[in-house]
């Protein structure tokens, strides 16, 4: 057990399929952990697209732009070396996912087709129809198969991530993992891992659009193992979801953009059947609170608006949190042609087709901008140094993490179809640099002793053997739906420090509650309930994290919103006049106080939380954010 | 899919029928492990109109009393993007495989009678292993071969709109398994190689840079458990979630295969 295993990578998502081609690529042995078949994985569910600038609709669109469009879109809390790497890389990225095969859309030339998507001025999408995050999985996963026939892969489909091995010196050097049939604990080593195990929207379930599988359980465990954690309090709300009552399903922000309308009726608890409910009788929220955009107002606008209709007015369809948004006005061929995907997906899991009747939805927790804090090199022009062992490294001597599970390219708040883009990129980096730092290697690294193993192992399997024994009253599925309904009604779209302080509370008590539980499976084989209790342990994990982290930060900034510390721009008045200097004042020593990164440690009594400067050399901000 | 299912389905259910329905009946095999035997055990839910049969499942789990009173384990079954795109949660639901998330309580006649994708080895209750699938991947080279996963500062070669909107269809295959579940000459008594694969070739061999390994391909197709073997009963295109033609696709693959043969006898 003390020999050299190559490079481990968890996780078998876009992210985690990048990294291992790059490290098999270049000539390092890769084993592959995933919980399930990685064609399975999360980001399948994209939809809409992968930004790249090619620069080929005649709109003298530019990369310099790109990155400018991604730093505003996070509203400056990402360093920006990476960003700019990334953007610069992307037009690379596409071309090489295009030999793969990928089914990207096209023009009528055959050539790669590009649509505008929201928060920029230029087409710079590629898709697939409306399955790219799909496609484009697909196109790494058949590599890896090409890899895994010449055995240069190996894949453990099927096992989970328990916890790190770690050397004297604190070096990561291979993972424990269970056996999901077996439940077989077992080492293995391995000289470095990579983390591509995806973000932790299972946290808010069933309010949000991710997977089952997305509770953040790995990345919490190597956070408690030492990995930093950073901007968790970021969590991107989409404003129109499809409440279900296993997920929420999303509802592209292209029906808003059709001519869809928001509302609700003006009484509340009406019961009446929605078309029967006469214009005077309906609260358009939107056109309402923002009469100069209306229905087509930002998505974080959107969602904290449908919030207070709901929340604070209780004007929620039936009581519920749900609103309408409705199609039903607008020309019936002209909806089925340009919104065909969305009235498939509300048919096919509503039973209810929204050319007859108003969808129903609520805003839900979708993407998470924080993550396992990663490193980068600068280099002399402000990108990222293209080969060094520092980028995406963990703060854990060989852990990268690389995907939705680390923090690094969205500061604040994520540019739509930019999420395909930093899964891919960042895990061609992790690759690339998970590769460096075993190239520069020593021979003489201290051996993990077989009896320290031994001892991991024997204390995991005792814990499993605990949990398939308990008896207490609680159960875990329960103690998780309080979870999200804890997180989406006090950690969610509108923050206020008294509701955090309770939230942390809590999240305590659930917590202690989860030591009492009854499990209700005993069977030593392909026990699902025994792998759910042990991960929602680390999900209440991660939800302190994003609480204490939200508790912390007194501001405003992209999907953090805490109203109190909201610093308005005055009403009529423009760069210039002294009302918008004094605002032009209190906004930048707003960011010298708060454009920071929040960092947690792991601490026995709970999250410490620290900040960290960000790196705006690129593109500094000067001018606050103005849509007027 | 039964077509008398789907009429009941959409033509009786009015929004006061489905009032008047107070509980979800679930039927369910049940098996231990790989090797014990199967049993069947039912359950009831709380009726609540917009339930699936993944939803179904995640509510049961949190109190899975049987009909007679009896607390048993959890029912075991995979899931994942609940939007019928990452094909975790097929099963044989009322008869016909297709995936549960998208299997609406309100469509299905009950009891609603689950059981595992058949076909493919039980590992759990629900759960099957659908390796298989991916043994006729490997063996159909079903990717292209690219000289790395780097740039070379050129994309793919161009593909015509009608082109791409051909290969589209093929490539949302998300590898459920309905196909070869319901197909008569896949499992574990066969070699067939089954629907998926068969139409991965199809998809790889219409690509430009992709159709250089064609030869290759169609002849790993040609041999015992190939192409030959499928028993045109067309059940694959009928039970696929994603409409993928498998069936025409199974059609162009007989004939390359044939040209292929003439070119392997002739030069």
């Amino acid at each position: 057990m003390t020999g050299s295993g190559g490079a481990i990578v968890i996780g078998g998502g876009l992210g985690g399929l990048w990294a291992t081609l790059t490290l098999a690529n270049a000539g390092f042995p890769v084993q592959l952990f995933s919980l399930f078949e990685v064609r399975r994985s999360h980001s399948v569910c994209a939809q809409g697209g992968i930004n790249a600038v090619l620069d080929t609709k005649g709109q003298h669109d530019s990369v310099r732009q790109h990155i400018i469009d991604t730093i505003k879109g996070g509203e400056y809390l990402a360093n920006q070396p990476p960003i700019k790497s990334m953007c610069e890389s992307a037009p690379g990225l596409i071309r090489t996912f295009d030999r793969m095969g990928v089914t990207f859309s096209r023009t009528a030339e055959g050539l790669l087709d590009q649509r505008l998507f929201g928060g920029v001025k230029n087409k710079r999408t590629c898709f697939a129809g409306a399955s790219t995050g799909q496609q484009l999985l697909y196109g790494v996963d058949q590599q890896v198969r090409r890899l895994e026939s010449l055995g240069q892969v190996t894949k453990h489909e099927w096992w989970e991530f328990l916890e790190l091995l770690k050397d004297e010196a604190g070096n990561c050097r291979g993972i424990l993992a269970m056996g999901l049939n077996s439940l077989e604990v077992r080492a293995f080593p391995a000289e470095v891992v990579v983390l591509a195990t995806g973000g932790f929207g299972q946290i808010y379930a069933p309010n949000t659009t991710t997977s089952t599988n997305c509770t953040g359980a790995a990345a919490s465990r190597c956070y408690r193992q030492g990995a930093r954690f950073a901007n968790a309090e970021f969590f991107q709300f989409h404003p129109t979801t499809m409440i279900g009552r296993d997920k929420t399903r999303l509802m592209s922000e292209a029906a808003r953009g059709e001519g869809g309308r928001i509302w609700v009726p003006r009484t509340p608890d009406d019961r009446r059947a929605p078309k029967s409910i006469p214009e005077a009788e309906r609260l358009y929220i939107l056109e309402e609170m923002f009469p100069s955009y209306g229905n087509t107002v930002a998505r974080d606008e959107a969602s904290r608006a449908i919030w207070r209709v709901t929340r604070q007015m209780g004007l929620g369809l039936r009581g519920t949190d749900r609103v309408y948004l409705d199609l039903t006005h607008l020309d019936r061929s002209f909806v089925a042609t340009r919104l065909g995907a969305i009235l498939d997906i509300y048919r096919k899991f509503a039973g209810v087709d929204p050319l007859d009747e108003p969808m129903e939805i609520f805003p839900a927790a979708h993407y998470p901008m924080g993550g396992l804090w990663v490193d980068f090199e600068r280099d002399a022009n402000g990108g990222m140094v293209s080969e060094s062992p520092r980028n995406h490294a963990t703060s854990i001597p060989g852990l990268y993490a690389c995907g939705e599970c680390d923090y690094a390219y969205h500061g604040a708040n994520r540019l739509g179809a930019n999420s395909l883009l930093s899964a891919s990129f960042s895990g061609r980096v992790a690759g690339a640099s998970a590769a460096c730092y075993l190239r520069g290697l020593g021979s003489d690294r201290p051996r993990l002793r077989q009896h320290d193993i031994d001892s991991l192992i024997a204390r995991q399997e005792s814990l499993n053997q605990h949990m398939m024994r308990s008896d207490g009253p609680e159960s875990p599925f329960q103690i998780h739906r309080e979870l999200g309904e804890l997180m989406t009604a006090k950690v969610g779209v509108v923050r206020a420090n008294p509701e955090l302080e309770v939230a942390l509370e809590e999240l305590r008590e659930l917590d202690a509650r989860l030591d009492r539980i009854r499990l209700g499976d005993a069977k030593q084989w392909a026990n699902q309930s025994l792998s759910f209790a042990r991960q929602l342990r680390d999900m209440l994990q991660l939800a302190m994290v994003v609480t204490q982290s939200a508790l912390a930060r007194d501001e405003c900034r992209g999907a953090h919103y805490k109203p109190e510390f909201k610093l308005a721009i005055p009403e009529g008045k423009f760069p210039g006049d002294p009302e918008f200097e004094d605002y032009r004042a209190r906004w930048q020593a707003n960011n010298a106080r708060w454009l920071k990164t929040t960092i947690a440690e792991h601490r026995p009594d709970g999250p410490k939380i620290d900040f960290e400067p960000v790196d705006t050399s690129l593109y500094p901000p000067v001018n606050p954010r103005d849509y007027r | 899919m039964t077509p008398a299912q789907d009429t009941a389905a959409d033509g009786s259910a009015s929004q006061d029928d489905s009032l008047s329905v107070e509980a979800i009946h679930l039927r369910i095999r049940r098996q231990d492990r790989p090797d014990s035997p199967a049993y069947w055990q039912d359950f009831r839910l709380p009726y609540e109109a917009d339930h699936n049969v993944v939803s179904a499942l995640l509510a049961l789990r949190s109190n899975p009393v049987t009909t007679s009173g009896q607390r048993v384990e959890p029912v075991a079954w995979e899931r994942n993007c609940m939007e019928e795109v990452c094909g975790s949660c097929a099963m044989l639901i009322n008869g016909v495989p297709r995936p549960a998330c998208s299997a609406l309580v309100d469509q299905l006649e009950q009891p609603i009678v689950l059981a595992p994708l058949p076909k493919f080895p039980v590992v759990r209750d629900l759960v099957v292993d659908r390796s298989r699938i991916d043994t006729g991947f490997q063996h159909v080279k079903a990717w292209i071969d690219i000289d790395g996963a780097w740039d070379t500062h050129e994309g793919a070669p161009r593909i015509s709109p009608r082109q791409w909107s051909d290969n589209y269809l093929y490539s949302r295959c998300m590898s459920c398994g309905c196909c070869m579940a319901a197909c008569p000459q896949f499992g574990p008594h066969a070699n067939f190689i089954g629907p998926a694969p068969l139409a991965q070739v199809r998809l790889m061999n219409s690509h430009p840079t992709g159709r250089y390994d064609k030869t290759e391909r169609l002849h790993a197709i040609m041999g015992e458990g190939g192409l030959s073997d499928c028993g045109n009963a067309q059940n694959c295109v009928r039970v696929c979630p994603k409409a993928i033609p498998l069936t025409t696709a199974i059609g162009e693959l007989g004939r390359e295969t044939t040209l292929q043969a003439l070119k392997d006898l002739f030069g």
